[in-house]
């Protein structure tokens, strides 16, 4: 039963969403509607679950004094602080209006950190640039290649160099030539990428919606 | 070690420190930059130029501080040219952090911070009148496919609580097919991928998408099918954009940046190759 259940909830709503892109009509479309509605519900939870899970861990890693509890430490307090200051000092349910308590923690800490957390991968993204794209051999020239062109195509300085200074004509310009990469060799490739994956999650789905991939309730 | 040896392994704080001043001089700089718009945003902006003063333009914002340097120019450009040409926006989020940022963004626009009533050039402009931000709701796909059905049902509240039936702007809106014309600003999943196969391939939407120029390449397919009727990629996109509204905002003035700083990878590369081949070819563990 403890696997019946989940199965036979997953092959009916796996069957209707099926049905209702092709059959957008009644009683298929309420089916449908119920089953959004219900899967917004179950997603709140689970971020309410994903929070609650993280607090758990770095809770238990602080008590316990595990490698890096600091950080876990750090985790706690800020959570903590957003939820509190989120919940009671932030105007209720307009907290995310300017000029609250929330709004001055997100925009003078959470978006400055993020943001720098972020910005760091240009220093990895140059330095791991020149230490990887090395023209060993046909397919990583032809990377390399793309590389130069999109890179130097995608800035305006690209078009500076082989427009203004050296007056190449139109089709030479670095500016196509990047186009030319993103749209037709890039889009090929793609395309390839989207269809097998397509092809892939068809398959997959089939075999849960008929129960015979299990693993997701922990099967064999 | 001999010369090429040496070259083939810089120190990587020898490169970071060659990023921090091709990122940051250019800054202090004011070096006059030609914006060459490409295909994919110009055919996105002359949909969103044919729509009449009144269209309701749908502005869903996914993404998050992050992404905010490539993306924030695209949502205050898009938000700028609504206001100017008097279409009425309604703002959500797949991601929580989205509808922030586009408050952020609105902010920029407006000089001041947002307030129900505001009077821009001119026009004095009210909240659930002439824009709303329904907030972030979960669901990622399935609240789009919702949405198709029933946005009151998906948004049955505004981001601070209002009914979505008090809001003058939603009467009247019950699906996508009283959405005139979608403005997706995306950094990843839930984003482009998902409106384009849940509103655009189901519902028949126009959307124009803004995407991180990581994400852009994977979405050109939907272009070239007609999918996505524009796509803006990266800061370059962004620029793009500001340029076809007439808008010289960050992306144009962080597009010097970019440009060193992708001069100085092209350096670098240039010169770990030479040194490759000058060595014989030999791999070097360089760390």
């Amino acid at each position: 039963m403890k696997r019946r259940i989940p199965l036979a909830i997953t092959a009916v709503v796996g069957i209707v969403y099926i049905f209702q892109y092709f059959v957008p009509h009644e009683p298929v479309s309420r089916f449908s509607d119920w089953f959004s509605d219900w899967f917004g519900i179950i997603t709140a939870f689970a971020i309410w679950l994903g929070a609650l899970n993280l607090m758990k861990l770095s809770l238990l890693k602080v008590s316990q004094r595990k490698k890096d509890w600091g950080y876990a430490l750090v985790t706690i307090i800020g959570f903590a602080t957003v939820m509190i200051v989120g919940l009671f000092f932030s105007r209720g349910a307009s907290f995310q209006e300017p000029g609250t308590n929330f709004m001055y923690l997100y925009d003078n800490v959470y978006n400055p950190l993020s943001s720098t957390m972020f910005a760091i991968l240009a220093f990895f993204v140059a330095s791991a640039s020149y230490r990887a794209f090395r023209a060993r051999n046909k397919e990583a020239t032809m990377l390399l290649l793309a590389a130069f062109f999109v890179m130097l195509g995608r800035v305006p300085v690209g078009d500076l160099i082989t427009r203004e200074w050296l007056s190449l004509p139109h089709w030479l310009w670095l500016s196509n030539w990047a186009d030319w990469v993103m749209n037709i060799p890039n889009t090929a490739g793609q395309r390839a990428i989207m269809i097998g994956i397509a092809l892939g999650i068809m398959s997959t789905s089939l075999r849960i919606i008929l129960g015979i991939e299990r693993t997701f309730i922990s099967g064999e | 070690m001999n010369f090429w040896d040496k070259l083939m392994q810089i120190d990587r704080r020898v490169i970071f420190l060659f990023v921090v001043v091709a990122v940051t001089l250019p800054l202090f700089l004011d070096i006059p930059q030609k914006i060459i718009v490409s295909e994919e945003v110009e055919r996105g902006f002359r949909e969103l130029a044919d729509l009449q003063p009144g269209a309701k333009v749908l502005i869903p914002c996914d993404y998050d501080p992050p992404s905010a340097p490539e993306l924030q120019p695209m949502a205050v450009t898009a938000i700028k040219y609504c206001l100017d040409h008097n279409l009425r926006m309604i703002i959500m989020g797949l991601w929580p952090q989205g509808p922030q940022q586009a408050n952020a963004a609105f902010e920029t626009v407006l000089g001041h911070p947002v307030t129900d009533t505001i009077s821009y050039n001119g026009k004095t402009l009210i909240y659930g009148r002439d824009w709303v931000n329904l907030g972030f709701q979960a669901g990622a796909e399935l609240l789009i496919q919702r949405m198709g059905s029933s946005i009151p049902a998906a948004f049955p509240t505004d981001y601070r609580g209002t009914p979505i039936d008090d809001l003058p702007l939603m009467d009247g809106v019950q699906n996508f097919n009283n959405i005139d014309f979608v403005i997706n600003i995306s950094a990843g999943a839930p984003g482009i991928y998902e409106w384009v196969q849940f509103a655009v391939d189901r519902f028949g939407v126009k959307l124009f998408g803004g995407a991180t120029a990581v994400q852009a390449p994977l979405v050109y397919p939907y272009f070239e099918s007609g999918q996505l009727r524009g796509i803006m990629g990266g800061l370059k996109g962004a620029a793009e954009f500001e340029t076809l509204v007439g808008e010289k905002g960050k992306a144009t003035k962080f597009m010097l940046s970019q440009s060193f700083a992708h001069i100085i990878v092209i350096f670098f590369i240039v010169i770990g190759n030479v040194a490759y081949f000058a060595s014989g070819g030999k791999r070097k563990k360089s760390e």
